[in-house]
Parts: C-alpha cells; sequence; structure tokens
C-alpha cells in the first residue's frame, strides 16, 4: 500500500474545499450550467439519466479495507447501497444528489480518496495491474511509477483543459492485464540490455467511434526521464490536437493523421528542447516514493499446506481454486480473484454489505488489501494457500465465489440505458441473460476462456471491440440493435474485433450468441484451442456461415 | 473588464487598438499579433511600450525574436475549455526566457487562476467582477503542488526530499 503523507492529505483537503465552493455558486447562480460542468466532470461528476452520477478514483486499482469499508459507507449515505466498479478502476455512485456531494467528498478524503480528473478533458486516473506487486516474474512493482505519475498529473497546470480525455496504463508482466495498447499513453515497464529499468511508450490507443491499437513511440525510455518524456507527447498534444470535433480530438486522431514517424519526431524535438529538466527524477526520488509502499511481512509458509490438501477433496472447492485461484509471487500465498459477476447479475456492481464483508476479510486473510481490476472484479492479493478453503466458503455466502473468472459470464459491461445519457441501447439485461443461458459452470468450463464486452453505444466503454466476442448496442428507428464482433483482445496481442454480419435485434442478441459460442466448440481443433485462437485461425467467415444460416 | 495585476485589481495601462484603427504617438497599446508582424520594428520604435496579443493556434516561434522589447504579451482563452495558452505560456517562461508582463485574455475565471499563475501568467483581464475581487482568496486555495513549472513554488517531491535531509541531519 501507498501510504499518503500530509501534503497528499492536504492537497485532497484543499481540492475538496474548492469544490464545495464550485457547487455553492453553482446552486447560488453564480456560475452557469455551461461554466459548472467541466468544473464538476475535472471532479467526476457526471449528470446522467436519472441522477447525477460520480465516479470516484482508485488509483492503479489499490484499496486499504479502511477505504474500502469508506466506499461501502457512502454507498449506503449518499446512494441506493451499492456501487459500480469500472473498467478504469474507477467505482461509480449512481444516485448522489449534488448538494450532498461536498460532503461525501470531505468524508472520502479522510481515507486518502478522491474524484479528481475521472472525468473531463484532462489526464484521467491512471491505472495499473491488479496484480501489481505480487504477481510472479514482475519487471517491479509498477505502482511506484503509477503513483509518481498519479502526482504528477493531478491538478497538472499546462495539461487540465487537454482537447479530449486523456488515459494513461502501465504493466510490468509478459501477460498485459493492464490493456496498456487501448490507452492514449501506454507503458511497458522492462530492462534494457544493460540491465537499466525503463519503459517502452506507447501511443495513440483508445476505442470509441474510432478504435486504434497504440503503436510504439519509443521502444526505452529510462525510469528517471519518464516524467519530461510523458510532458514532451502532452504539449505536442496540448497544442496540436484538434479541438474543432469532439469526435476527433484524441490523441490517436492525431497520431494517426500525422504518422507516427512525424508524431514521434515532434515529440523528440520538444522532449531534446527540455533538456535535463526539473522533471528528471533522481535515484533518490524514485526511492523515495518507494519507501512510502509497505508490503506484507509474509510468512514462510509451505506450497501445498495440508488444509488445500484436504479440501481438494471437495469438488467445488477446486472448482473456484482452479478457476478463481493465482500464483503469488511468495510460496504458500495466492491472488484470489472475487467475481463480481453472479449469475443474472449486472457486472461490476457490489453491495454495501459486500464492501463491508470483503473489508473484513481483507484483514483477515489478505493484510488488509484489495485490488481492483478492469475486469470489473476484485482481487485479494496475498492469501496463505492454507486459509482459501476458509476464505471460500466465506466468499460463497457472500455471492462472490462464483467461479467464472475469464469464462464466457465474466461479462465486461458498461452502464448502458439503464442509467447513462449517451447510450442508445441496454447492456446490462443483455449481460444478465447471457449468465443465465450459460449458468452451468461444466458448460463454462468446457468452453474455456472467452470474454464478451458489451458497451451501450459507440462510446465503449464496454470495450467491445476488444472483447473475444464484442456486442454494440446502436439504435435503428428507434429499436436496439446489437452489432456483434468476434476475435478481439486487449492484452499484449491487442486487436480489434471483426464484424460477423448484420445488426440483430435485442431479443436474439442471446441466441447469436449461443450460436457463435456452439460453432466454436464444432470448429476447435482441442480442446485447449481457445476461442479467440479458433477465431484467429479460421477467420470470420466459418461463425458467419452458422450463425446468419438460418437467420 | 477588472484587470488583476500583481495580485489586485489595477488600471489597465495597455489601450487596445484595434486593427486599421490609427496607433497613438506614445503610450502604452496592446495589438493584434498580426498588425505587429506587418512591420515589427517600427512599431517596436514608438515612444510607448508595446503589448502583442497572440493567437493560441500560432507557434509562439515567430515571436521569440522580439521578447526583450515588449512589454506585454497576452495569451488567449477562447473560451476556459482550451488550454493551448498554457502550454505557450510555460514556453515563452520557462523555455525563451520572457519576462514581461503575461496576460490572460478571453473566458478568464476564478477556477483557472491558480493554473494560469503557475504556467506563468501574472496578469489577468477577468471576465466577472465578482472572479477578480476574489483573487487573492482564491490564490491561497492550494498550498501543496506536484508539478515543477517556472512559477518558483516548491514541489510536494522537494518538500519530501528536504524533509529527509533536516530527518536524516538531526539523527
Amino acid at each position: 500500500m501507498y501510504a499518503y503523507d500530509e501534503l497528499d492529505r492536504t492537497l485532497i483537503n484543499e481540492r475538496v474545499s474548492e469544490f464545495r465552493d464550485q457547487v455553492k455558486r453553482r446552486l447560488s447562480g453564480e456560475l452557469t450550467e455551461d461554466e459548472f460542468k467541466m468544473l464538476r466532470l475535472q471532479n467526476g461528476v457526471y449528470l446522467q439519466l436519472h441522477a447525477y452520477m460520480f465516479r470516484v478514483a482508485i488509483p492503479y486499482g489499490t484499496l486499504s479495507s479502511k477505504q474500502l469499508r469508506r466506499l461501502a459507507y457512502i454507498a449506503r449515505r449518499y446512494d441506493r447501497g451499492y456501487g459500480h466498479f469500472t473498467t478504469r478502476q474507477n467505482i461509480q455512485f449512481n444516485w448522489i444528489k449534488l448538494a450532498e456531494l461536498p460532503d461525501a467528498l470531505a468524508e472520502l478524503a479522510e481515507v486518502g480518496i478522491h474524484a479528481m480528473q475521472t472525468s473531463g478533458n484532462n489526464m484521467r486516473n491512471v491505472t495499473s495491474d491488479q496484480w501489481a506487486g505480487v504477481a510472479p516474474g514482475e519487471v517491479e512493482d509498477p505502482r511506484i511509477w503509477s503513483e509518481i505519475l498519479r502526482q504528477h498529473t493531478t491538478l497538472h497546470p499546462e495539461f487540465s483543459f487537454l482537447p479530449r480525455k486523456f488515459k494513461i496504463a502501465i504493466t510490468a508482466s509478459e501477460h498485459d492485464r493492464a490493456a496498456i495498447k487501448i490507452h492514449d499513453i501506454g507503458l511497458r515497464l522492462h530492462k534494457n540490455a544493460d540491465g537499466e529499468t525503463g519503459f517502452e511508450v506507447l501511443v495513440g490507443g483508445g476505442l470509441g467511434r474510432t478504435p486504434f491499437i497504440a503503436k510504439t513511440i519509443k521502444p526505452f525510455v529510462a525510469g528517471r526521464d519518464i516524467l519530461s518524456y510523458v510532458e514532451a507527447i502532452l504539449r505536442v498534444y496540448n497544442q496540436y490536437g484538434r479541438r474543432d470535433n469532439i469526435y476527433k480530438a484524441r490523441i490517436k486522431i492525431l497520431v494517426h493523421e500525422l504518422g507516427i514517424e512525424k508524431f514521434a519526431r515532434e515529440v523528440d524535438e520538444e522532449w531534446r528542447q527540455m533538456g535535463h529538466s526539473a522533471l528528471t527524477l533522481d535515484h533518490s526520488v524514485i526511492e523515495e516514493v518507494r519507501s512510502r509502499f509497505s508490503y506484507p511481512a509474509y510468512e514462510k509458509l509451505p506450497h501445498m499446506p495440508d488444509e488445500l490438501k484436504q479440501a481438494a477433496h471437495d469438488p467445488l472447492f477446486e472448482r473456484w481454486r482452479k478457476n478463481s485461484v493465482a500464483p503469488h509471487k511468495v510460496q504458500g500465498y495466492s491472488i484470489v480473484t472475487l467475481s463480481l459477476k453472479p449469475v443474472g447479475g449486472p457486472p461490476g456492481d457490489a453491495t454495501a454489505d459486500q464492501m463491508d464483508a470483503i473489508a473484513d476479510l481483507a484483514d483477515k486473510y489478505s493484510f488488509g488489501e484489495i485490488r481492483v481490476g478492469h475486469e470489473q472484479n476484485l482481487a485479494l492479493p496475498h492469501v496463505a494457500k492454507r486459509d482459501l478453503p476458509q476464505l471460500w466458503k466465506a466468499l460463497d455466502r457472500l455471492g462472490l465465489a462464483t467461479p467464472n473468472v475469464n469464462l464466457v459470464t465474466d461479462i465486461i459491461a458498461c452502464p448502458g440505458l439503464d442509467y447513462c445519457s449517451l447510450a442508445n441501447a441496454r447492456s446490462i439485461p443483455i449481460a444478465q441473460e447471457l449468465t443465465r443461458r450459460f449458468a452451468n459452470h461444466d458448460t463454462a468450463d468446457m468452453i474455456g476462456r472467452l470474454h464478451i464486452n458489451i458497451s451501450g453505444c459507440i462510446n465503449a466503454c464496454g470495450h467491445h471491440h476488444v472483447g473475444h466476442i464484442g456486442i454494440l448496442g446502436v439504435e435503428k428507428n428507434g429499436e436496439e440493435f446489437y452489432q456483434i464482433t468476434i476475435g478481439g483482445r486487449a492484452d499484449e496481442n491487442a486487436q480489434m474485433g471483426a464484424l460477423i454480419g448484420p445488426a440483430v435485434p435485442y431479443a436474439e442478441v442471446a441466441d447469436v450468441i449461443e450460436d457463435i459460442v456452439e460453432a466454436y466448440l464444432a470448429l476447435r481443433d482441442r480442446p485447449e484451442e481457445l476461442f479467440v485462437d479458433t477465431v484467429k485461425r479460421l477467420g470470420v467467415e466459418p461463425f458467419k456461415e452458422r450463425v446468419y444460416a438460418t437467420r | 473588464m477588472p484587470l488583476v495585476k500583481n495580485g489586485r485589481i489595477t488600471t489597465d495601462l495597455f489601450v487596445h487598438v484595434a486593427d486599421g484603427a490609427e496607433l497613438p504617438g506614445d503610450g502604452a497599446v496592446l495589438i493584434s499579433a498580426a498588425r505587429f508582424l506587418e512591420d515589427p520594428e517600427a512599431i517596436l520604435k514608438r515612444a510607448g511600450k508595446t503589448g502583442v496579443i497572440w493567437p493560441n493556434n500560432r507557434a509562439v516561434d515567430d515571436l521569440v525574436p522580439y521578447l526583450d522589447r515588449l512589454a506585454a504579451v497576452a495569451l488567449l482563452f477562447p473560451t476556459f475549455r482550451d488550454g493551448r495558452a498554457y502550454s505557450q505560456a510555460r514556453l515563452l517562461r520557462e523555455r525563451h526566457g520572457y519576462d514581461g508582463e503575461l496576460r490572460a485574455t478571453g473566458q478568464v475565471l476564478r477556477d483557472q487562476f491558480v493554473f494560469m499563475s503557475r504556467a506563468g501568467f501574472d496578469a489577468f483581464e477577468v471576465k466577472k467582477d465578482a472572479d477578480a475581487d476574489a483573487f487573492a482568496e482564491t490564490m491561497k486555495r492550494y498550498s501543496v503542488f506536484y508539478q515543477p513549472t517556472g512559477d518558483g513554488r516548491v514541489t510536494a517531491l522537494n518538500r519530501r526530499m528536504q524533509l529527509r535531509h533536516s530527518e536524516s541531519a538531526g539523527q
């Protein structure tokens, strides 16, 4: 965990008092809605279909049990008793009252949580691998750099009014769990030939109506230079990014229009002129930030404790363990994913009671720490293997042990037309229906890894382009229709899915997905071949033929 | 529209002269970039001070040769949502060493004062009277700053490092 010091706390409190003043001026009419809109967005407040929506940052997905309890309290006190975890390590509350927001923010600030820049045309919450610091084989803990960037991007005097939003993600693992290739800037920590730690810098990724996979702008930028290099990218973007058309304002369009080579030359020239600036990070500065991350005092534990051997006789426990428990870098420990995708539930939602209970379990079994992943699930990052059977029982009672992590019912979905003023179609009921269709865990297991992503409009908050199966809601003559793509992925081999055929009406979506999955089961050359690999091998055609033959 | 300079509401000594209108023989004038660049030397030879209003979609490089003879540069915020002038301001101050008046003009509102000041602005043509009145109070809103800019404010990282040094010195 990163421990806030007096300076971090002071800044958050100063931001709360500024926002309190802004709300006061809006309520008194001193600020017009047009003026207030950008100010509230800069603090995570959207006006949705039914009410204000409030988005709170969970930087690089790390939460303490104390912080999670406070989120539960906020859900209960200011909302309707639940919260929604998003694809960018935020939590959203959907029913907040504007006049009460400053108090809610002040209560969050007490535990070091804020909503700064969770929306608006500025640098958003810096996200990272939810297994950062515990995954085996990491170059180093990417949260050190995430925190350095979090501080640097917070209330930045030059880049708080960019052409459009700007998202940064960091990974330090071979397998990219942070989806860095669909970010405005993606950073991959690695070591160069001299053993020096630095970053491969990618730029211009993003989804929405013009999706792009990020391109490498520089294969290696040393850690000490990362702030100045990021600043150079942002300075070029701030000056030359398009402001005439909101749909062409993201950096991906600038990179596309200039071409990555010309864009890279512009950035390099700016970077060269910046020279050795105050942004260069001394070793001691990096170590200062590193020193404020604390790690658990792990015990020396056996790889295979007796408790685990005994529990292995229970097939239900084994099914969950094989699905939801991942290796930890320390022997005797595991990373446990908590599925927020119960059969029939809205993906990514947690009730206040669940949040409180998870906080208690984190205290008991995970050194008080919880992680939030972009797949809209939570994780307990440091669970002793001997405790897994007990933890499983507790999670099962809470409805948090659905053994469907990475399976067909582990669906990523945006809030859609049930909440969002931008949406053309509903997302949540589609997800709920699909979880019912594939409710049989043995079937889901047999299908294997399969990511379904659902967005209720072209803005793509559900990342449908990069779902193994992507579902995009569109509106046709006042009715909800859905375009379906297959073969997308968001990891280190990120790519966009391909359209399988004409859009289908709401009532047929689940049938079509079932047909696609059946086609896959018939087409895969062996059980281990994942859905996405079968699509890669065969292309869209054989799927299209089977799905549309009878339609 | 009140002008805030050196932290106070003050009289604007510069006269805005529209393109095509005759320049007064002396006195401080603020003119457009287009007019200035038509014949910079002639304008700079006038008896009075010269200020230039620079658009936010043109690189400041073209203004750099004249910076040491300009008394003011005004940068534009067509709306407060358009942040290009923040980059221009930092480049003028931090890269090109401009130390004359740097004025923010356009939709200049209270909630941007701190950002503007950090980017190097020291004069503000404030849209609303109430915001101009609240200038001093607004500037006190923040005491912690994460980013190093040319404004001289000590960053959080530097304060932490100083604290570390004084702690280890005391041991």
